[in-house]
């Protein structure tokens, strides 16, 4: 930008929204082309499925004119990239087919089941946040001490561990032997005709009624599997944390704060921290899709009835249209979390803005 | 080694080696130095041999056969001196079951590894090298399989390939390549434009021999750090694929499917489910360990020696 001092103001003014046009441009085509992509490969899986989907709709038995006018029906006789386009057209406007398995659009299935997996995931990514960010600090503080041996070997384990084991642990020391949390599920089925869902979050919801048994049950089901997708953001934030600390550091402002008599306390957490967040804020997004995947695992064992226990159940049922469906859901919100934590670096961060 | 007072040490770290051979010895040993240095990376090497070692000699080493057991004495037992870590609902011998699954994880993770890390080599040192739109078109693929989901997308293609430890593996190694491309291409462009690339050039190289000999290489150590800090990952996601019955079928004695029949005795008989898993925690904390030793030794850039 050496040349736009010499220049004048309005055309300065011009070439800045040049940019940014051709900014949101590139934005634009980075999102479509991947989200074609994720379209394009589940398009390929649903193709190369053993099952003829045909046959599985007319059963092996029908003559082979019914075969052939179904085939037609379905679009199937069509060349690739028109059945292509189709399905691309049918997804957009929100039909995934029909769940063999529940006999519902596979999009009404999603909708029922996908805020308790959001539910999950947030409170897994409060908890993660909340202790991986002090952590993570201490860490860098005391770089080389036994708290930043300690903290590391907490992270590596978390990126050690199977998930699903764990939880499995997980239930049975602390509701099987201890008894300190609930088991199983979402809500004790105590509740199941007075608690009336609202939004779906049932934590939310259970604030909105007004109904505090029902909270504090919520509460106790809730805790463990969420704690268990917290230690793995936990692991990840921290290590994240520590690398972006010990980079702030060993700025010369933080010198600058030092000569000036700052506390510690205050040059921590007030100056290094606050120039650390900017990044810290995409890890965390990046944490966030990272549970919605790992999600799948859990909701397994917690028999947690969000989108992973949906898929997992569709995938033991061969019931391709509901695995398929939930897998666009889940890239879909991943694509938008990438996209929207490198979008949220460059307005947070005012040395990646467009001069 | 014409000087005879010269110790051993010094011979290898002497700032004028005499010879190809002796730079070289003398290179490993620095990078091996620092390497040991590293307690951490030291333990998660010792890890990984004993694995190998574990998967090599595993008739010798196990005390029962991992697939037939006694069904009629032996069933859901607590560990003993006759079963060390216990037996499972079928009567087998749980640690015989674990050292014969050892070879299952090896299998898995050395043929992700040959499937993925050559695939994301040839996309990224092409795209790097070629640059153009060719660069353009490669690195959109890439970054389009990079904001996939890898753990959903692996079960939706073994869904529709069929449950199956060759399934799983293909699955896996179609969704781990695209870091691999994004190194190789960071590589490849740092030394596109070097002195040693145009001499080849000069010398009538093709761009294919200049891709497969000059650049590939080099590409490679950085490769080998990535993919062994991916291995815990690709261990999760296979046994993770296991736990949901869509990896190695039953009676073969995959750790994460040992996880899953293990559940059912959960609350009674927790050793079923508790030892396959802490195996895989110890073998992935194990590649963990060692990449990040790794990383660190191989590093050059953080100061020479």
């Amino acid at each position: 930008m050496s040349t736009a001092d010499t220049q004048t103001p309005a055309r300065r003014a011009d070439r800045r929204a040049s940019a940014t046009l051709k900014a949101i441009a590139s934005f634009v085509v980075i999102v479509a082309t991947t989200y074609l992509g994720l379209l394009a490969v589940t398009f390929f899986i649903g193709r190369v499925v053993p099952i003829d989907p045909v046959l599985a709709i007319v059963g092996d038995r029908a003559p082979a004119h019914v075969v052939e006018r179904t085939r037609e029906e379905m679009g199937f006789n069509l060349p690739y990239y028109q059945q292509f386009y189709l399905y691309v057209k049918g997804v957009l406007s929100g039909d995934f087919g029909t769940s063999v398995l529940t006999t519902n659009p596979v999009m009404a299935d999603i909708r029922r089941v996908f805020p308790a997996t959001m539910e999950l995931a947030t409170v897994g990514t409060i908890i993660g946040a909340a202790l991986g960010i002090p952590l993570g600090v201490l860490a860098a503080v005391k770089r080389g001490s036994l708290a930043d041996q300690i903290v590391r070997i907490i992270g590596l384990i978390g990126y050690s561990v199977p998930i699903f084991w764990l939880g499995l642990l997980a239930l049975l020391v602390f509701y099987a032997r201890l008894g300190w949390t609930a088991g199983p599920g979402r809500i004790d089925v105590v509740f199941e005709y007075t608690f009336t869902p609202i939004t779906g979050f049932y934590l939310l919801d259970a604030v909105l009624n007004r109904d505090w048994a029902a909270f504090k049950d919520i509460f106790a089901h809730i805790i463990l599997p969420a704690s268990l997708l917290g230690y793995f953001s936990l692991a990840y934030i921290s290590r994240m944390t520590r690398s972006f600390m010990l980079n702030e550091l060993s700025q010369e402002y933080i010198v600058a704060a030092r000569a000036k008599g700052l506390s510690e306390r205050r040059i921590i957490w007030g100056h290094a921290l606050r120039n650390a967040a900017v990044p810290l804020v995409t890890v965390i997004a990046l944490s966030y899709a990272g549970l919605l995947e790992g999600s799948v695992l859990t909701e397994t064992v917690f028999a947690w009835p969000g989108l992973g226990l949906y898929i997992t159940n569709s995938l033991q049922n061969a019931d391709m249209n509901a695995v398929l469906g939930g897998t666009i859901v889940i890239g879909s919100v991943f694509i938008a979390l990438n996209l929207l934590s490198d979008l949220l670096y460059r307005l947070l961060d005012p040395r990646t803005r467009i001069r | 080694m014409s000087d005879t007072t010269m110790t051993r040490r010094e011979w290898l770290l002497t700032d004028r080696p005499q010879s190809r051979l002796q730079a070289r010895l003398g290179r490993a040993y620095v990078t091996w130095r620092r390497f040991t240095a590293n307690r951490l990376a030291a333990i998660g090497l010792g890890i990984i041999l004993l694995l190998l070692f574990v998967a090599a000699f595993a008739p010798l080493l196990a005390p029962h056969s991992p697939y037939i057991g006694d069904l009629k004495n032996a069933r859901l037992l607590p560990a003993s001196s006759t079963y060390w870590l216990g037996t499972d609902d079928q009567g087998r011998d749980i640690l015989s079951r674990l050292i014969y699954g050892s070879r299952l994880t090896l299998q898995v993770i050395v043929l992700v590894a040959i499937i993925a890390a050559p695939i994301g080599l040839l996309v990224g040192t092409a795209a790097g090298y070629a640059g153009g739109w060719i660069d353009a078109v490669l690195m959109r693929i890439t970054d389009i399989f990079l904001a996939f989901p890898k753990l959903v997308l692996a079960l939706a293609f073994v869904a529709a390939l069929g449950p199956g430890i060759e399934n799983a593996i293909i699955a896996i190694a179609l969704t781990s390549w695209p870091p691999y491309a994004r190194i190789a291409r960071a590589e490849t462009l740092t030394v596109r434009n070097s002195d040693y690339i145009a001499a080849v050039k000069l010398m009538g190289a093709s761009p294919m021999r200049i891709v497969l000999r000059h650049i590939m290489p080099l590409c490679i150590s950085s490769l080998i750090v990535r993919v062994t800090l991916d291995m815990a990952g690709i261990i999760l996601t296979a046994a993770g694929l296991g736990f949901l019955g869509l990896g190695a079928q039953p009676p073969l004695p995959e750790w994460g499917a040992m996880i899953a029949s293990g559940r059912r005795f959960i609350l009674d008989q927790w050793w079923v489910a508790a030892a396959p898993g802490a195996a895989i925690l110890i073998v992935s904390l194990g590649f963990n360990l060692l990449g990040d030793g790794l990383r660190d030794a191989l590093d050059t850039r953080s100061g020479g020696q």
